[in-house]
């Protein structure tokens, strides 16, 4: 089984390419925009594992959260290969992906949301604890028990999370990074065992999902139609 | 040859098949807009456009699929919407397009938008000839260009702020009819009584082809305030004035176009060309200036991925190099001069 991998959650993209069972995974270049590296490192990366389009049997790509229009460009990109190639997508979390490139059992992953924010997921082996949810460092919800690993640039963008966190994580890896080999890993045993889903039910998983106010929610606080 | 045009530049996402080969022409388009979703918010949400696109862009595709009988396979370059546009949306159809074509192996067209809408004419029952000029009137542009051939646009005239539909919109949701309220606007001028509220005819007499439509809103703030509490029958009169106006400034700079240009055709392209009055100005002056107005069918004048399938095909045609799919750049900003 042969499956592509997309991540361009943050700036940092990558895409890996799972050839059954062996997993080669490359960078796009830092210095350009993921619609210019993406496409390109694909088909470089493919032709390197001996692959063509044709041979692959699925599209995996990092649903969220992360920058939306990252999320769309991989959606985007995974869309297109899938409905073209007629081939199941399998979207897969930043986070879920995160935590098990961590490498741990118990994982705390924080991605900087921005706005004052910060996205934040529990993962037990590998599982979710609860849904991912977007808010401020002072309202995440803090394990109750010690021995967590941290990780994520959510611990660069708000030291206060570490002060918050201090009781219950030993060990912090904040320089950790979504990574598509993760991806990959993460979506081969779905797609085994027919976890994808039609192209057209592929979507990006934003979490932040109140972009805007309606004309009744800016009168109702004093605004402007 | 085949080529499937995508439209996602603002609210709405089109999807269209159209054929180079003799008897073909547009096989089958789709579009889905958004302008429901966005009437809670008073206007356009880029956010919320960019995420719709995502949703809708292959069940249209499977639907142009069927209604035309073809196969991907059949497909031999894929034109989407490189700009001008909301850049979010616009990466949405161009990620999608262009991982499309990579897979299938054939090359991408990106196309500009207002190219699209220049060429959109053709697809007319009754399409113009080259060249004529083109008045293009909708929510995002105001614009009279010299459309001489595929490639060859020649700006005539342009709006220094507000684009035509937009004004009607903004002054719509003045008097309180709701976005995107150009439409109902019109619908209420028609009960409004003329010259009861007479507003000024912006840059009726700059000497140039260029429009103004921002002070006509104010205007109608003022004449609004002036007024306190507005009856039905005011706010009729209102709306009849501010069309009267707007109107007459577009079909006095179109005619002088057309008249500064020495052709004989003249295109009215764009949403706010389905406005009946300033059709009924057009009709009624034709007759005397010696010209023909076209009117292209209304699934034509907004936006639509029929239009990017023409731009992309007949570009092919005149020889303009397809990009290999691959790497790509959307142009949120870009000066149709600069294709």
């Amino acid at each position: 089984m042969n499956l592509l991998a997309i991540e361009t959650s943050t700036e940092l993209g990558s895409i890996a390419v799972w050839r059954e069972g062996e997993l080669l995974s490359r960078v796009c270049p830092a210095t350009l925009a993921h619609s210019e590296t993406l496409l390109p490192l694909i088909s470089a990366t493919l032709r390197e594992a001996g692959l063509g389009f044709a041979d692959l049997h699925g599209i995996a790509f990092a649903a969220g959260p992360g920058s939306f229009t990252g999320l769309r460009v991989a959606c985007g990109v995974a869309q297109g290969l899938a409905f073209a190639l007629d081939l199941p997508v399998i979207p897969v979390g930043t986070l879920d992906a995160m935590a098990l490139a961590s490498g741990s059992e118990r994982v705390i992953v924080m991605l900087d949301a921005r706005m004052g924010e910060v996205y934040y997921g529990l993962f037990s082996q590998g599982l979710p604890l609860a849904p991912v949810v977007v808010c401020q460092p002072s309202a995440v919800p803090i394990p109750d028990s010690p021995g967590w690993h941290a990780c994520g640039n959510g611990l660069v963008a708000y030291p206060a999370l570490r002060q918050r966190l201090a009781a219950c994580v030993h060990l912090w890896q904040p320089e950790l990074v979504p990574d598509a080999g993760a991806v990959a890993r993460l979506a081969a045993p779905r797609l085994a065992r027919g976890e994808g889903v039609d192209a057209a039910d592929a979507t990006p998983l934003y979490v932040r999902n109140k972009v805007a106010l309606t004309v009744a929610e800016r009168l109702a606080r004093g605004g402007k139609a | 040859m085949l080529v499937l045009g995508i439209e996602s530049s603002c609210d709405e996402t089109g999807v269209a098949l159209y054929s180079t080969d003799a008897g073909g022409g547009l096989l089958a388009h789709a579009l889905h807009s958004q302008v429901r979703m966005h009437e809670d918010y008073g206007g356009v949400v880029p956010e919320l456009a960019s995420r719709d696109h995502v949703r809708r862009l292959v069940p249209l595709l499977r639907q142009v699929l069927a209604d035309s009988g073809c196969s991907l396979a059949e497909i031999g370059a894929v034109a989407y919407t490189q700009g001008p546009g909301l850049a979010g949306a616009l990466l949405v159809g161009a990620a999608f397009a262009e991982a499309l074509a990579a897979s299938l192996g054939v090359p991408t067209l990106p196309v500009h938008h207002l190219e699209g809408h220049l060429l959109s004419p053709l697809l007319s029952r009754n399409p113009p000839r080259f060249p004529f000029v083109a008045l293009l009137v909708s929510g995002g542009h105001s614009q009279l260009m010299r459309v001489v051939g595929v490639g060859e646009y020649e700006l005539m005239g342009e709006t220094l702020d507000d684009a035509a539909g937009e004004a009607f919109d903004k002054t719509a949701k003045l008097l309180g009819l709701g976005y995107p309220g150009g439409p109902a606007l019109a619908t209420l001028a028609e009960r409004g009584r003329r010259d009861e509220v007479r507003l000024p005819r912006p840059m009726l007499k700059s000497g140039d082809l260029n429009f103004s439509f921002s002070g006509l809103k104010t205007a109608v703030v003022t004449r609004v305030r002036e007024l306190g509490a507005v009856s039905d029958q005011q706010r009729a009169d209102i709306a009849r004035g501010f069309q009267d106006a707007i109107v007459e400034v577009l079909v006095s700079k179109a005619l002088r176009a057309v008249s500064e240009s020495g052709l004989q055709q003249l295109v009215v392209a764009g949403g706010v060309g389905a406005n009946r009055e300033l059709r009924r100005q057009l009709d009624a002056h034709s007759a005397t200036a010696r010209i023909a107005v076209f009117y292209p069918e209304l699934e034509f004048c907004t936006d639509n991925g029929a239009m990017i399938a023409l731009a992309g095909a007949l570009r092919t045609q005149a020889g303009v190099p397809a990009k290999p799919a691959g790497a790509f750049a959307v142009r949120p900003r870009w000066p149709l001069t600069d294709t």
